[in-house]
């Protein structure tokens, strides 16, 4: 008797070898070789000129920059956008259906268009940068402009992520917990808020993690001045203009490795927010 | 009773519900958060674009520059849309219906493309297709191990970066996961066994996906198509490391996709024409949010009667 008889697997199901295989290639072609395309650039720098590049001033002045302008953004995203999800599942007031639709604004609106709407707005002479000038706060040209930019491109993440989590909240266990005694600012503090946390996570780390590459919508509303207003993708920009490209690549690395990095994390937190949701709902 | 002793209704109500004035207080904070990011910077758009009248307003689009970056966007996102929409189609089919190891690192890899930073995602390209490149590789032929393509190219002397096989190629990667990420998760949703009924009572490969599969992710399918075409359309900063700002012209097309030509408008201090020209993106975003909710009603009334019937 053979040993080993192979069971090959009926699958009823035609097209998966064509299908896989298709997507295998067109993502290969597409995504995987000119991204590889980055490595082997770098690989042309040995390890202590890339250190020298990702390590200069100008680079550090950039991340801290970006890092910081996109953490805060984040941040504030956290904050209002759980408000305005709050308000859009649990309230009705006019234009709720309007004000719902145009969360999404930020998806849909080219950056370049909102890179010069956001300027011109904020800008002193602007409509709403006018009110800032009496008080002399200037948000156009300065890190505050990065960071309304970014606030801009991060909001719908964040409403987006906790929105279908609250509509799915069993009031059932608001009610519990009012019956033990607990006040609504406990019961919001205590209960509600713990149970949307993933979700409130995820859609941090999502707003964090495109307002770090962000390019378009800051590049109008920064004044790109070096060591102050430049993010580091409009780092890599002049870089390119100037065509150093190992200087660009070098940094693409950086950003790239962070970039994953964060992928890595939001689907752990993904993960964690669906198994979370699944033992609250069963 | 006493005067201020809460109803039995009042103190159910309270329990799962704010008191009115936090309820207000919310929605203001809400309301004013949007209008701030949102609603102004939208007016505006348009405000600026008619604050010299209509008549600058026609002129600005009708400029013979603006009409072919109108064209140039019309090209790459008809080419990358539809290639991306075969490739969601195919990715979903395979992942969804089948089992096979490594399924959750193909998931990741799909999605790449929305964690990379739009300038790095024109790089890209430029390494690939660049003189300072893999194209660069073979021209100076000291080590050609990889670059056929690229001599190939360079035999026929196509150029694609700085050119419109660029655009379209950069195009093609930022929008790339939009149709596969809707349908892969209403896809698995779905199961299989509807196709595999089709199967059963006899239907061939292509009917049962025309008359089975099709029915059940159309709006799913549209919903990606749409998300993926205003990205086409309004993408920047990747288009802008690999466009090298070629004017277009009547008679030859340019590198200039329409956000591309706003920027040069705006940095020319033409702002009036720039808000034009942006505001045609704007009416496509709008149409994009109309759409998308609109697709959303159906998509979710098409679940409500599957969960009814099944």
């Amino acid at each position: 008797m053979p040993g080993k008889t192979k069971i090959k697997k009926f699958r009823i199901l035609p097209g998966f070898k064509m299908t896989l295989g298709y997507t295998l290639f067109y993502l290969s072609l597409i995504v995987l070789i000119p991204l590889a395309a980055v490595f082997w650039k770098t690989s042309t720098l040995s390890w202590p000129e890339f250190w020298r590049v990702a390590t200069s001033p100008l680079a550090l002045a950039s991340y801290r920059l970006s890092f910081g302008a996109s953490f805060l953004a984040a941040l504030v995203n956290s904050i209002f956008g759980l408000v305005v999800a709050w308000v859009l599942v649990r309230y009705s007031f006019l234009g709720k259906k309007i004000v719902d639709a145009l969360v999404d604004l930020p998806f849909a609106l080219p950056t370049a268009v909102a890179g010069i709407t956001l300027a011109t707005v904020y800008a002193p002479n602007g409509w709403i940068g006018a009110w800032f000038v009496p008080l002399g706060i200037k948000i156009a040209y300065t890190q505050i402009g990065v960071f309304v930019a970014l606030t801009f491109i991060g909001l719908p993440f964040i409403v987006r992520t906790v929105q279908p989590v609250l509509e799915d909240f069993d009031t059932e266990i608001e009610e519990a917990s009012a019956n033990l005694g607990a006040n609504r600012w406990q019961t919001f503090w205590r209960v509600i808020l713990p149970n949307l946390l993933p979700a409130l996570l995820t859609g941090f780390a999502l707003a964090f993690a495109r307002a770090l590459g962000e390019y378009g919508s800051v590049v109008f509303i920064s004044s790109n001045i070096p060591m102050k207003t430049q993010i580091t993708p409009l780092l890599i920009m002049s870089k390119l203009e100037q065509f150093d490209y190992p200087g660009a690549t070098a940094l693409a690395v950086v950003m790239l490795v962070v970039s994953f990095l964060l992928l890595f994390i939001i689907n752990l937190l993904q993960w964690w927010s669906n198994r979370h949701n699944a033992n609250t709902l069963s | 009773m006493t005067p201020n002793a809460v109803t039995f209704k009042q103190a159910r109500r309270y329990s799962t519900a704010e008191p009115p004035f936090v309820r207000r207080l919310l929605i203001i904070v809400a309301l004013t958060f949007i209008a701030l990011f949102l609603v102004i910077p939208l007016i505006s758009v348009f405000a600026q674009a008619l604050n010299k009248g209509l008549g600058v307003y026609w002129a600005s689009i009708r400029d013979p520059l603006a009409l072919s970056a109108i064209k140039l966007t019309l090209i790459a996102a008809g080419i990358s849309v539809p290639m991306n929409c075969i490739f969601g189609v195919s990715a979903a089919w395979a992942i969804a219906k089948f089992d096979f190891p490594g399924k959750n690192v193909l998931l990741t890899l799909i999605d790449l493309p929305f964690s990379v930073s739009p300038v790095i995602s024109g790089l890209i390209y430029v390494l690939v297709f660049g003189a300072q490149g893999w194209m660069g590789l073979y021209e100076k032929a000291d080590h050609p191990w990889f670059p056929w393509l690229q001599r190939w190219l360079h035999t026929h002397n196509i150029q694609i970066i700085f050119a419109v096989p660029g655009i379209v190629l950069a195009t093609i990667f930022v929008t790339f996961p939009f149709v596969a990420r809707e349908l892969i998760p209403l896809m698995q949703a779905q199961g299989r066994t509807e196709e595999e009924a089709a199967r059963v009572l006899g239907a061939s490969g292509w009917q049962m996906f025309w008359r089975v599969t099709m029915p059940n992710i159309k709006w799913g399918l549209l919903y990606g198509i749409i998300l993926c075409n205003a990205r086409a359309m309004g993408e920047f900063g990747a288009v802008s490391v690999i466009s090298g700002h070629i004017r277009g012209s009547t008679d030859s097309l340019g590198t200039n996709t329409i956000p591309l030509h706003v920027e040069i408008l705006y940095s020319e201090y033409h702002f009036t024409a720039a808000f034009a020209v942006a505001s045609l993106l704007t009416f496509l975003a709008l149409i994009t949010l109309v759409l998308k909710a609109w697709v959303q009603r159906k998509n979710d009334a098409l679940n409500a009667a599957g969960e009814l019937s099944a």
